[in-house]
């Protein structure tokens, strides 16, 4: 046996072997970050061409950055890894999706995120949002109801370098007390109405959003902006270029 | 095997066509549960699909198949049986997602799948009627009369399978009777023909396999994305309840650890939770809350900070009605108003005994109490048959009991929303009383300006008026009211109705003397889109405003009741152009859904029936140059079109009368399907004549009742609704009953008259016919939608003209054709 170990054949196949094992590793993060780079264009062209509702024309760098950063492939189940960099929504289990994209760079461009922001989550699903948001602020808070849910993000978070985000089981209606106020508060739980605890944990100037629509198909996206002075109003947003009268009238 | 018709056999095929019809509407309910309602238009095609696809494999096999008569039916009988729950298991197992089927290419692979699956049943069903039709030729009328009339008591005998018992559990009641007539058959009809001893074990085997099997594999598998579902997810959340009947399937559902806080609309300034609720979906999704109230106000003030609660700040309300009452909340906000009296509607008796019986306690039997009486009936017929005088109507979307939840009626005629139902709510509110729709808010708006051109035109048609003194609208970021006042609204109300809106952050959409300023303030959208529609729509140009629109906002019409469809073509493009970049929301995709369907049903129809007829001529024995089969194409294809569409226009139309969706459906196909088949069997004693009266007759007398009963609608409606229940049910029967009769004649007469010449495209004659009758189904839903039903009646009215020009040659007439 110990022959064998030794002899040179032997030694270059396993080192041949182990080569190509790392290249093939290689190769799949060159092409995941490729088809991540793909999306990020995508997902500029279209915000470009209906950036209206953004009031600037163009998404924030470092939001896309950090789309261009997180592996969504590793959030979402096994056999939706195919699709995992394709601009549009996935199911995940449990009647849940992993949010379009855009959607998510979308969203998070419209809290304008400063880096010692403190940000909440109701609803982390599948913890692509909450990694997205880690990219660009040092704290991030993620409330999950579903149990499994919130295992299987809080594992995957741990797995792909995003340990620093805490998350917790439980009720997102009180938000999370103990942490509060926030800087921005992104609710992608469904809720019949906005929670007033949220409202309340959220900093005077801060912003909270909220999509409007099902797990498929947004409709629109309210956007929850509370002064200086504490009055609270909302923005529907359109979330593409079309306003609803013809040139003609 | 002789010709000669026995009654158990004509038993057997009424009984073949009864649970036909009876599986179709099963399947439209159990789709209704598992997916969602858009199925009924699916599920219509493909069982006409069935029959269509039957009329070509007879047409193309009857000599082999008629050779083993007994056997083959027998066996038909047997698929029957097994395929109906089969079928629906196996369709239930594919993994279909419709959300994503514009995502995933595969989403449509499953639904042809699920769409080919389901028509297996309707084809042996078929199969057996047809293939009867060619093996008693000289008896097709008595086999059409046993066809239509047990399919007139399928109609109704599913409704009352699904008043008693759960819709999956029906599945096997349909496989044994449809057992008990194929046992029937080898007992007694075929018992000289067959090797009875090795059907009788066949048809046991069968029925012993299904009872050890059915009851662990017929569990719904309801999709995951119904909000049902969703909320199941949570924690300590259960199914405490489940009540099933026509009209949907009611799980109430309770949660332990997370509470329900359902408050839909509730205002962003508000600062209180709702109290313990109990969630109750209908056909696991519409969800609603039965919240608990113990005659204290505090824990339902947040009923107070919803855009509906306007109507009780602005005046003193005694006399209130509440349509669509559901689980209560809007009972409940009047109650918190201190309301003396509440009448309330709500068309659901399940959703009502819920209340006032199994969860009364909780609810604080609030139907029970002496502020409220609770009407079980549909909205609308309600307010037509009622003389009593509101100060309040109110309308509001909060508890979603609506007619879209019942599969059953899904094709999505709603009478609450049209300018005569407007016209009937304002005749019913006394001086200075208020009609108030809440609805839920759509970016960009189309709900509301549509709602605002209906009560506009009824005002300046009606009363003469300037509907713009009468009008007021508030939004929140859920919600926008409209508010209607019988009189002029006084500045004393514009003050409180700012005072409202400040108070809870609503924004002001309009009232008298409105600015753009005050529009747009605390929910901020782009523009002020709503105030400038308010403004053009009660202005001058308003008609030019709706058609610059980019979604259809020409209000909806009795003759025309489809409030929701939102879709127009000119904004197609745009949209399409938007989609990647997530702009498929905007498409009003029930309206295209249809034309999808027609779609696929044209397409189904041409593939699977039209063209193996035209590749297979020479074996259908159509002889080249003969213009017979042209004739019976356009005769029969001209029957199934026009057939439909009346029996279509009148179910909707009787929807007004008879209150119900539900009654309407069961009473006007029953009827029809029953005179029909009397027809059917009257037209025996006209298929010896070769006068062309006998098809000119039926055909006259059906555009004669069709025309008077379309121009006279609003007469008839009127007096019906006048009458008492059973009275009502009667005269509506009798209505039907001779335009049934004549509908019944030409198919038989036709068939009687093929069966002397042409023996041969007796089966080619059932394909076109259900080839025209897939199409059909959903073609006349959607010249409803776009033209009204009186463009719909007289369609059908031209066709039977075409079809009676068209009636087959006699033997004289070929013989003179082709000397």
């Amino acid at each position: 046996m110990l022959e064998i170990k030794q002899n040179p054949v032997y030694k270059t196949f396993i080192v041949s072997f182990i080569l190509l094992l790392l290249a093939g590793n290689i190769e799949a993060a060159d092409e995941y970050q490729q088809q991540r780079d793909h999306l990020v264009d995508l997902i500029k062209e279209d915000v470009q061409l209906s950036s209206e509702f953004l009031e600037k024309d163009r998404l924030d760098t470092a939001v896309l950055e950090a789309i261009r950063t997180v592996p969504r492939h590793e959030f979402v189940p096994g056999n939706q890894r195919r699709w995992a960099y394709k601009n549009r929504p996935l199911p995940i289990g449990f009647g849940q999706t992993i949010s379009q994209p855009a959607v998510v760079a979308i969203m998070t461009d419209l809290l304008r995120l400063k880096k010692t922001d403190r940000v909440l989550e109701i609803g982390t699903g599948s913890g692509y949002q909450a990694a997205v948001l880690a990219e660009l602020v040092d704290s991030v808070y993620s409330i999950e109801i579903v149990d499994e849910l919130a295992k299987r993000a809080a594992m995957d978070l741990e797995r792909t370098g995003y340990g620093q985000i805490s998350t917790r089981k439980g009720d997102g209606y009180y938000g999370w007390e103990s942490e509060a106020p926030f800087d921005s508060i992104i609710v992608t739980a469904a809720a019949s109405h906005i929670p007033p605890p949220l409202i309340k944990q959220l900093k005077p100037g801060g912003r909270m959003i909220i999509p409007v629509g099902s797990r498929f198909m947004l409709q629109h996206l309210v956007l929850v902006i509370k002064d200086a002075e504490n009055n609270v109003t909302t923005k529907q947003i359109l979330p593409v270029k079309f306003v609803p009268l013809t040139g003609k009238h | 095997m002789d010709s000669h018709l026995s009654r158990s056999y004509l038993l057997v095929i009424a009984t073949v066509s009864a649970s036909a019809l009876a599986y179709e509407v099963l399947l439209m309910r159990l789709f209704s549960i598992i997916q969602w309602h858009h199925f009924a238009y699916m599920i219509i095609s493909l069982a006409l699909l069935g029959y269509g696809v039957s009329g070509v494999f007879l047409a193309l096999n009857r000599q082999r198949l008629t050779r083993h008569f007994p056997t083959v039916i027998l066996a038909h009988l047997l698929c029957l049986s097994i395929s109906m729950p089969a079928c629906f298991l196996l369709a239930q197992q594919i993994p279909f997602n419709p959300a994503e089927i514009l995502w995933d290419p595969v989403q449509l692979l499953y639904l042809c799948s699920v769409y080919l699956i389901l028509t297996m049943p309707f084809f042996f069903a078929a199969n057996v009627i047809g293939l009867s039709f060619y093996q008693y030729q000289q008896q097709v009328s008595s086999l059409y009369a046993s066809d239509l009339l047990g399919a007139g008591a399928g109609s109704v005998g599913i409704i009352v399978l699904l008043f008693m018992m759960f819709p999956e559990k029906v599945l096997m009641v349909l496989l044994f009777v449809v057992l008990m007539s194929a046992l029937l058959l080898s007992t007694r009809t075929f018992a000289q023909h067959i090797n009875r001893k090795k059907w009788n074990s066949a048809i046991i085997v069968v029925a012993i396999g299904a009872m050890a099997l059915l009851p662990d594999l017929g569990t719904l598998i309801i999709s995951p994305y119904k909000s049902q579902n969703q909320f199941l997810t949570i924690p300590a959340t259960r199914i405490i309840e489940q009540q099933s009947s026509p009209l949907g399937l009611i799980s109430v559902v309770e949660t332990k650890q997370m509470p329900l806080r359902h408050a839909p609309g509730m205002s962003i300034n508000a600062d209180v939770e709702p109290p313990e609720q109990l969630a109750v979906f209908t056909d696991g999704d519409n969800m609603s809350a039965i919240t608990s109230f113990d005659g204290n106000l505090e824990p339902i003030r947040y009923l107070d900070q919803t855009t509906s609660a306007l109507p009780y700040h602005l005046s003193s309300l005694s006399d209130v009605l509440i349509l669509g009452a559901g689980t209560g909340s809007d009972i409940l906000q009047a109650r918190f108003h201190k309301v003396k009296h509440i009448d309330a509607v709500e068309q659901n008796p399940q959703i009502i005994n819920l209340i006032k019986d199994r969860y009364a306690d909780l609810a604080g039997d609030i139907y029970s109490s002496p502020e409220v009486t609770i009407h079980t009936a549909e909205a609308r017929g309600f307010v037509m048959s009622s003389d009593k005088s509101y100060d309040l109507i109110s309308i509001s979307l909060m508890d979603a009991f609506g007619a879209s939840a019942a599969g059953l009626y899904s094709m999505a005629e709603n009478y609450l929303y049209t300018e005569q139902a407007i016209q009937n709510y304002l005749q019913n509110l006394s001086p200075d009383g208020y009609l108030t729709l809440t609805r839920w808010i759509k970016l960009p708006p189309r709900d509301m300006p549509k709602l605002l051109v209906m009560v506009s035109n009824v005002l300046e048609e009606n009363y003469a008026t300037d509907p713009a003194q009468q009008i007021m609208v508030i939004r929140s970021w859920q919600t926008s009211t409209l508010i209607v006042k019988n009189g002029s609204i006084t500045a004393i109300e514009i003050a409180k109705l700012k005072q409202f809106c400040r108070e809870r952050n609503f924004d002001l959409v309009f009232y008298p003397g409105i600015n753009e300023q005050e529009a747009n303030q605390f929910n901020i959208l782009q523009q002020p889109y709503l105030y400038q529609a308010a403004v053009e729509l009660l202005g001058d140009q308003y008609e030019a405003f709706i058609d610059s629109y980019k979604f259809n906002i020409q209000p909806a019409t009795d003759d025309q009741p489809y409030f929701s469809q939102f879709f127009k073509w000119q904004t197609l493009p745009e949209i399409i152009s938007l989609i990647d970049s997530g702009g498929l929301f905007l498409l009003e995709s029930g309206y295209l859904l249809l034309i999808a369907a027609l779609f696929q049903a044209i397409v189904a129809s041409v593939l699977l029936i039209a063209l193996p007829l035209w590749l297979w001529k020479h074996k259908l024995g159509i002889q080249s140059g003969s213009q017979q089969h042209k004739r019976v194409l356009v005769y029969f294809f001209c029957l199934g079109l026009a057939f439909l569409f009346i029996e279509i226009a009148f179910i909707q139309k009787f929807i007004l009368i008879l209150h119900h969706p539900l009654y309407a459906i069961t009473l006007v196909l029953s009827a029809f399907l029953v005179t029909a088949g009397a027809g059917s069997y009257f037209s025996r004693t006209l298929s010896d004549s070769d006068s062309k009266l006998t098809i000119v007759v039926p055909v006259m007398m059906i555009a004669v009742l069709t025309i008077t009963y379309m121009l006279n609608f609003d007469l008839i409606a009127a007096f019906l609704l006048q009458q008492a229940d059973l009275t009502k049910y009667m005269l509506s029967i009798l209505l039907i009953a001779p335009l049934g009769f004549c509908m019944g004649i030409p198919f038989p007469l036709a068939l009687a008259r093929l069966s002397q010449t042409q023996a041969e495209l007796i089966p080619w004659a059932w394909g076109i016919n259900g080839c025209a009758s897939v199409i059909s189904a959903i073609l006349a839903t959607l010249i409803a939608m776009q033209f009204g039903f009186s463009v719909l009646i007289m369609l059908a009215v031209m066709l039977y003209g075409a079809a009676a020009f068209y009636f087959p040659a006699t033997k004289n007439d070929l013989q003179l054709s082709f000397h």
